[in-house]
């Protein structure tokens, strides 16, 4: 199998705070890894890490065969575009509609208008949105802003997507959506991604394996049926 | 003492690094035209209103104010011509770049910081589309062109509110007001006058931007970012004036 995402020995510190000591993953085409971990245990550091929003103190990460330490201005924002980042709070653009929102992403590839309303509306069907095209995001719910991201995200037909909490602060049905959303894309462009939530029933709906972060390295890896029924009390804790 | 000077002069480094890259952004392509198109709409146009209004009580209130004097001297007759000199040297630039320093300075600086904090800038950055060229050499950009211009306008309003001021206790008709304000004023009063605006609208977004751009996170990073906008760029907008004053006088 090809390997799309490669960390090896990765730190960061801000100050004296250690959040990542040592981090070795590698995540295949196709891969969805589900990261579980405490709130402040370094897992959104982590995937920002891997699209350079964040510099890391010591290692190498490898992305698409791109080393990132030596990718820089164009070539990175080049290699950025194959990358999904789903933030964690879903960071639309305040001040644009959903259609302009959709629409930025594509901005610098100088596509004809009748391609880049076709890709809006497929991004939008994918999320079940089409109908808020035109609505401002403060005019939309939680889950609508998160679907939305989710669609901003997915316009670009990544390699590789990162989800940051993708179903926290929703009600079990949406995350549940949400959660198969996740799922059918993975399946529809075959996509690598690394999910990171709290929400255990997304993570055992998506998660082809699944780390455990804790104390800045991974504390356990495994399947989700490994790791659920793991010996280890503390482990365990994570599914209950 | 040590560490607020080592703090004092990481901030100039940011801030000068921030400068540079202005510079460098604002001339390679893409070019944001549509985006600088907005902003300056936003940043010229919606501060018009806000500008005429502060102009003409301007032009009218120091008018008033400059009778008595002048008439202590004997020399009501110089009221236009002095009024007028004072308003296009010092005041309609300073006046006017300090209100546009708390709307759009201000604006430009909760704008961008909320931006930052609801992580909408490290989005954009992310999705490899360059934050930085569309938010804020735009936002600079609109700023430094649309100052003057708001400024000629200002100076412009503050005249006829000196005139409205000279007709409510005297009596000068409209052609001869004109005639001795065009009659004292010279290409030297006006042109030095309205270079500096150009800086002072390129200081006032720079700052807001800077602030904005580098917010601290959280709903308070925002309020500091727009508070210390105005602070820093209203500062900035009485040094380049200072300085301003200098090199006219060298020249
Ligand atoms: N830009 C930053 N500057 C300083 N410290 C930071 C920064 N970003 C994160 N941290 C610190 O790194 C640690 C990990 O933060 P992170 O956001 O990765 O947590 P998390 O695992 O995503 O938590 P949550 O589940 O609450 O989102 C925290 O202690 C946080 O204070
Ligand atoms: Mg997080």
């Amino acid at each position: 199998m090809e390997s799309v995402i490669e960390i090896a020995h990765l730190k960061k510190s801000f100050g004296s705070n250690e959040v990542l000591k040592d981090i070795n993953l590698k995540i295949e085409k196709g891969e969805n890894l589900v990261v579980f971990g405490k709130s402040g245990s370094g897992k959104s550091v982590l995937i920002k890490c891997l699209v350079g929003l964040i510099d890391p103190n010591g290692g190498e990460i490898t992305v698409l065969g791109k080393n990132l330490n030596e990718v820089k201005g164009k070539a990175l924002n080049e290699l950025r575009k194959k990358i999904g980042f789903l933030f964690q709070s879903g960071a639309l653009y305040d001040s644009m509609t959903v259609r302009e929102n959709l629409e930025f992403p594509l901005r610098d590839l100088s596509k004809p208008k009748e391609e880049t309303d076709a890709l809006v509306l497929e991004a939008l069907q994918n999320v079940g949105l089409e109908e808020a095209i035109d609505k401002m995001p403060s005019e939309l719910s939680g889950g609508m802003r998160k679907r939305i991201g989710l669609a901003r995200t997915l316009i670009l037909k990544p390699e590789i997507i990162l989800y940051d909490e993708p179903t926290t602060g929703l009600d079990p049905i949406t995350s549940k959506e949400i959660s198969e959303l996740i799922l059918a894309v993975q399946k529809k462009y075959n996509t690598a991604s690394i999910i990171i939530t709290h929400d255990v029933e997304c993570a055992r709906l998506t998660a082809n394996r699944m780390m455990i972060l804790k104390n800045g390295t991974a504390a356990a890896e495994g399947t989700f049926t490994e790791l659920s029924q793991s010996n280890d009390n503390e482990i365990r804790a994570y599914f209950q | 003492m040590i560490s607020s000077l080592k703090i004092f002069f990481e901030e100039a480094g940011t801030l000068t690094h921030f400068t540079l890259r202005f510079f460098k952004e604002l001339f390679i392509p893409r070019y944001e035209f549509k985006e600088f198109i907005k902003q300056a709409y936003l940043i010229g146009y919606k501060s018009f209103p806000l500008i005429a209004v502060t102009g003409f009580i301007m032009g009218l209130v120091l008018t008033i104010q400059s009778r008595p004097t002048l008439m202590d001297f004997g020399a009501e007759s110089w009221l236009p011509a002095m009024v007028a000199v004072s308003i296009v040297r010092e005041i309609g630039p300073v006046i006017t770049a300090l209100i546009f320093a708390g709307k759009v300075g201000s604006g430009i600086g909760a704008e961008l910081a909320s931006m930052k904090v609801n992580e909408q800038i490290d989005a954009m950055e992310v999705a490899g589309n360059n934050p930085f060229k569309f938010l804020v050499v735009t936002r600079i950009a609109a700023a430094t062109l649309m100052l003057p211009i708001l400024v000629i306008v200002a100076d412009a309003i503050a005249l006829y509110g000196s005139y409205i001021g000279c007709n409510l206790q005297g009596d000068v008709s409209f052609p001869l007001f004109f005639l001795q304000v065009i009659e004292k004023l010279s290409f030297a009063d006006i042109f030095p006058a309205i270079i500096k605006t150009f800086f002072f609208g390129f200081a006032v977004a720079l700052i807001g931007c800077y602030k904005g751009y580098y917010a601290k996170n959280g709903t308070q990073g925002v309020g500091e970012a727009a508070n210390s906008a105005v602070v820093y760029s209203s500062l900035a907008v009485f040094i380049i004036d200072m300085m301003a004053v200098q090199i006219t006088n060298l020249l």
